[in-house]
This record gives structure tokens, sequence and C-alpha cells, in this order.
């Protein structure tokens, strides 16, 4: 019945052929629109990309809650509290293993050409899981030995060839803080804004690499939970139980306290977001110009039907719908551009850039905000359409 | 429209005045017209240009405010009416313009369809049906999906015709539709014109320079400063 009645209502669709009558205009307008939108696609992108970099290894932890000082500040600034702190919070009855992480930036000397760089180094028990990885818990075994590392292949090349030497079978050993070390294992993880690289090694031999550590304190304190245990339910008595040398996160808070510094203790996302708002103003521009000059071209037209008993509303809705034809035939190839450039993004700087559902809806609400914005601006030239002038 | 009276005259006019203008500047450019068209007739308006035949017209088709006198449009009055008012009124006056004012972007069927489309109550099909229709009433069935760019000056006055008629009104309104054609054009386009609005009952009101078209009209009215001569 509502079919039917819409095939009775249906008319001409007036905007639609205006626009497509036009190639040259609405390639134009395309072209534009899908400029603006590529550019916003990128921008947004690597704002999310570079945040998410941030947090490349704490999304791995294998953890429901992680410990860690309330003096931390981020990845790179991060202070020590008691170990002891674990073995309390294992009195709690949902929690079933911990694990206790050092965290600390360390010289890497690399086997190449003998340079230095800082690494993150991450020391743990290897008994304990520490990531989220079905392979991890074989290479960990390997550095029961004393002076072994696991190197992680995703840091910059600075760091040497080493799980290019590693994989042809290579002896691949080096100096770290001063001391000899063997690669014993490759993992992926990550560079992030704070570490170009990283390496994880036994508590053992971490305490070694840095004697200067206080005995019994580390940096990061992984706790891992019975299976359907409510996470903020334990976070906040476990904040409650433990002393105020601690604090007590759940891995997600965890995950975006990190972004948060970043966020709000650098200019990326004002630049970025800036960067995105100029997209958005050059499209808005470009569809009210060709809104605007289509509206004036066909003015006596427009006149005509009002001349022959159209209202007003309904030329307005003509260029409403010129608006919103052209919002949805330029986000269409803004995305897929969107998508080839986030390639490569990825492949060229091995930034976590993806096409995020919550990103894509954003822009495309921005694009059509853009072409009924400027699709209303346009329709105020429409007010010029006088009936009475075309005789 | 259901108040449309069958016996009313279409038109009538009493005492009607217009001013262009504000000041010093201020100019009568109808002086108390007094007129009426009854159902069905063909009625041409001549006179020098800048007499006010245009502005006669544009007043009659709603398109202008009346600024004094009566002007009763199928018995409506248009002194005072609200904007809505003159554009429901305006559905049931076809017009036909000096140039042809077709849109460009729509084919000569789809400009038809444009007219169809004010009707209520047909199915999308039927419209259809009746553009086409009236297309071939006008000769052009071979032209349906030419667009008003490959039609020449005479078949895009047909279209015009077809697309004024489409909307089925009853009073036709014609701006000097044969000025932009050759002789021999313009006379088919007329004759077409009266022989298509009679079929519908509908009256015409014709402005006109070409006196090779006065034959067709039931009336003559004679337009000189605003003023109209007494009929001779």
């Amino acid at each position: 019945m509502k079919f039917n009645n819409f095939f009775k209502k249906r008319k001409i669709p007036l905007a639609w052929l205006l626009l497509t009558r036009q190639p040259l205009r609405i390639f134009v307008a395309i072209a534009g629109i899908a400029f603006a939108g590529i550019l916003m696609f990128m921008q947004l992108g690597f704002r999310d990309g570079l945040f998410d970099a941030s947090v490349t290894v704490h999304k791995l932890f294998d953890a429901d809650l992680v410990l860690i000082s309330p003096r931390s500040k981020s990845s790179i600034s991060m202070s020590g509290f008691p170990r002891r702190r674990l073995v309390q919070a294992m009195a709690h009855k949902d929690v079933i293993g911990t694990t206790a992480v050092n965290w600390n930036f360390l010289l890497w000397r690399n086997p190449e050409n003998l340079s230095t760089r800082s690494i993150l180094a991450l020391g743990f028990e290897p008994s304990n899981p520490l990531l989220i990885d079905s392979d991890f818990e074989r290479k960990a075994k390997t550095l029961k030995n004393k002076g072994r590392v696991l190197f992680d292949d995703l840091s910059r090349d600075e760091f040497g060839p080493i799980s290019s030497w590693f994989k042809s079978g290579r002896l691949v050993e080096t100096e770290v803080a001063g001391k000899r070390v063997r690669v014993s294992g490759i993992v992926s993880l990550g560079p992030s804004f704070g570490a170009d690289g990283n390496l994880i090694t036994s508590s053992e031999t971490y305490l070694e690499l840095s004697p200067g550590n206080p005995k019994g304190s580390i940096e990061i304190g992984l706790v891992r939970l019975e299976k359907g245990s409510d996470i903020e339910k334990v976070v906040r008595s476990l904040n409650i139980s433990l002393p105020s040398d601690v604090k007590v996160l759940s891995l997600k808070s965890f995950i975006d306290f990190e972004k948060n510094y970043w966020k709000s203790s650098t200019s990326i996302g004002f630049i970025f977001t800036l960067g995105a708002a100029m997209g958005f103003i050059v499209g808005c521009v470009i569809v009210y110009q060709i809104l605007y000059s289509d509206v004036s071209d066909h003015l006596p037209e427009y006149a005509t039907l009002m001349a022959m008993g159209y209202n007003l509303r309904t030329l307005l809705g003509v260029v409403a719908r010129e608006g919103f034809i052209l919002s949805i035939m330029g986000y269409i190839p803004a995305y897929v551009s969107g998508q080839a450039l986030y390639a490569l993004v990825r492949s060229s700087t091995k930034l976590p850039v993806e096409m995020s559902f919550g990103r894509a809806s954003i822009i495309f609400c921005l694009i059509l905000f853009m072409c009924m914005g400027s699709a209303i601006a346009a329709m105020k030239k429409l007010a010029d359409a006088d009936p009475a002038e075309i005789f | 429209m259901k108040n449309i009276n069958n016996n009313t005259n279409t038109l009538n006019i009493a005492s009607l005045n217009h001013w262009y203008g504000n000041g010093e500047m201020r100019r009568h450019v109808l002086q108390s017209i007094s007129m009426e068209i009854l159902p069905g007739e063909v009625v041409l308006l001549t006179g020098p240009s800048g007499c006010g035949k245009t502005t006669l017209l544009t007043l009659i088709g709603a398109l202008r405010k009346v600024q004094d006198g009566d002007l009763k449009v199928f018995g409506k009055q248009l002194f005072g009416a609200s904007r809505k008012t003159r554009q429901n009124l305006r559905k049931n006056i076809g017009m036909i313009f000096q140039g042809h004012n077709l849109l460009r972007c729509l084919t000569a069927e789809q400009n038809v369809q444009m007219g169809a489309d004010l009707l209520n109550g047909f199915s999308y099909k039927a419209r259809r049906a009746q553009s086409r229709e009236w297309l071939r009433a006008v000769g052009l069935e071979d032209h349906l999906s030419k667009l008003p760019h490959d039609l020449s000056g005479g078949q895009k006055q047909r279209v015009a015709i077809a697309r004024a008629l489409a909307a089925r009104p009853k009073l036709l309104l014609a701006d000097e539709p044969t000025s932009a054609l050759d002789s021999s054009t313009g006379r088919e386009i007329v004759d077409l014109l009266k022989k298509l609005a009679l079929e519908q009952s509908c009256s015409v009101l014709m402005v006109t320079h070409d006196p090779r078209i006065l034959d067709v009209a039931d009336r003559l009215l004679r337009m000189e400063d605003g003023q109209l001569l007494p009929s001779v």
C-alpha cells in the first residue's frame, strides 16, 4: 500500500537529471567533494593512527587489569612500585594470575655499524604469560638462559638488520647497556611514539642490564581475572584494598591513559584535526560554488516552474536533493581512495592506519553536512526566481 | 478546484490599476482596466510595446500582487489574495512564453510531464501516458526523447503548448507565442493552440504583435498607454 502510494506520487527526478545532464559540472563537484573527503580521511587517519601507535605494545598485553605507579605519566616516563603489591592483589578471589613487568629504555648497539640507540626493554618472568600470542610461550622459553633477548622485527631499521640476520640462521649478538646479549627469537610488536623499537627479556637478564633498578621494584603489573568477572568491580575493590603507592586500571583504561597523554600533552591532535577542518572548509566552498552557479544558471527555469504552479518548497527540495546526491557520489570515491591510501601509509610507515567504521561514518556525516549546508546557502539564490520577470 | 463555478466567467476585471516605482518615478502602467473573458473564449490583446500588456498578463496569471481594483479569476478575488492562494490558482492557469522556457535538462516528454505532474490522483504511468498523448496531439510523437537543444523553434513552442495543456488549465495565457517563429510556423502554432484549447473548453488570452494571426480571435482587445481602447 505504501509502495503503491509512493508510485502514485512519483515525479520526474529533476534533481538527478539537472546534475547528470551536466557531466562537466557534476565531475568537478564529485572531484571536489572527493578531494575534501580524502583530505579528511587522511588527516583523521593519521591522527588516530598516531594515537593507536602509542599503544601498540599495551594492546598486546595478556591482562585484564594493569597496576602502575600513580607517578607514571606515560610509557616514556614510567615510575616503579613494589612488586609485593602484585602478591597482595592475588588475594582477591577473582584474580587467577599476575605477571611483573619491568619497563625502561636501554641503549642498544647496532651490530652492523656499532651506533647506539635507545630501545624499550621489557623484563618479565618467562614462565608467566606476557603477550596474547599463541607462539609467544615457545619463544619465551628461550629466555630462561641468561643474556638472551627477543627482538621486535617491526623496530625501525636503525637498530640493524637483526631479524634478517636471525632468520638466515646467523648468530646475532650485540650489546645492550654495555653488556653482551644474544637474540634468541623475533617478535612483532611495532614501534610507537615513545619507542623506536622493543626488546623483551627475562627479569634476571633485565636486572643485569640495568643494575641501578631498585630491588623488588617493577613498572607494570599485569593481572588476569577469572572469566566472566566484573572488571570494574575488581578495579574498585583493589584500588581500595591496595596501598596508595599503586594504581589499578582496566586494560582499556590503561590504553586510554596512554593515548590521553599523547592527545592532551602534544599538539598532534590539534594539527591533524585542523588539517581535517581545512578539508571540510575547502569542500564547503567547492560544493557551494557548484550549487550556487547551478541555481543561477537555471534561474529562468525555476521561475518557469513557479509560474506553472510549483511552489517554492518543491524547488527547495530539488536543490536539497542535488546536495544529497552529490554527497553520496562524492563520498564513494573518497572512501575507496581512502582505503587505498591507508594501505599505502601502512606499508611505508608501519603506522597502524585502518579504516574504522566510526571514522568512515563521521566523514560521511561531515560530507553530508557540507553538501546540505551548501545547498541551503545556495537556496537563497532561489528567492531571486521571480516568475513575473520571465514574460 | 471545487469552488470553481462553471457559470462564472473565467475572468472578471473591474477598474484595475497598477503602478511601478515609487515617489517621483512612479508610473501608472494600468489605468482602470475593465474586461471579462467567458469560458472557452479566445481573446487577443494587441498594442504597442510598453503599453502594459505584459503587466496585465502577469497580474491575471497571479504572478504579481494586485495593487488596486478587482481581479477575479474563476470567480476568485486576487486583490489581497495570499501567496498560497495565488500559488494554487496558478495550477489552473497555463502559460506559454515568448521564449519557450523549457527545462534544458529534460527531454520533450519529461518537460510535458512536468506539467502533468501538477495533477493529483494519477499514477506515474498514467501521467506519462498523458504526456505522450499531448505530444502526439502537437505532432511530436517522433521526438519524445529529444532534448530542447535538438528541437527547432517551432517544435520547442509545440512542446511548451503541450506542457501548458498537460496540467489541464481552465485559462491559457500566451505572451507573443509566435514572435520567435517564421510566419507559416507561427500560423500553425496558433491554430493548434486554439484547436486544443477549445477541445478542453479552456479560455485563451493571447498577447500578440503579429497581424497575421488576428483572425483566430473571438474578440480583439487593443491597449494603449495603460488603457483599454473601446472595442471596434
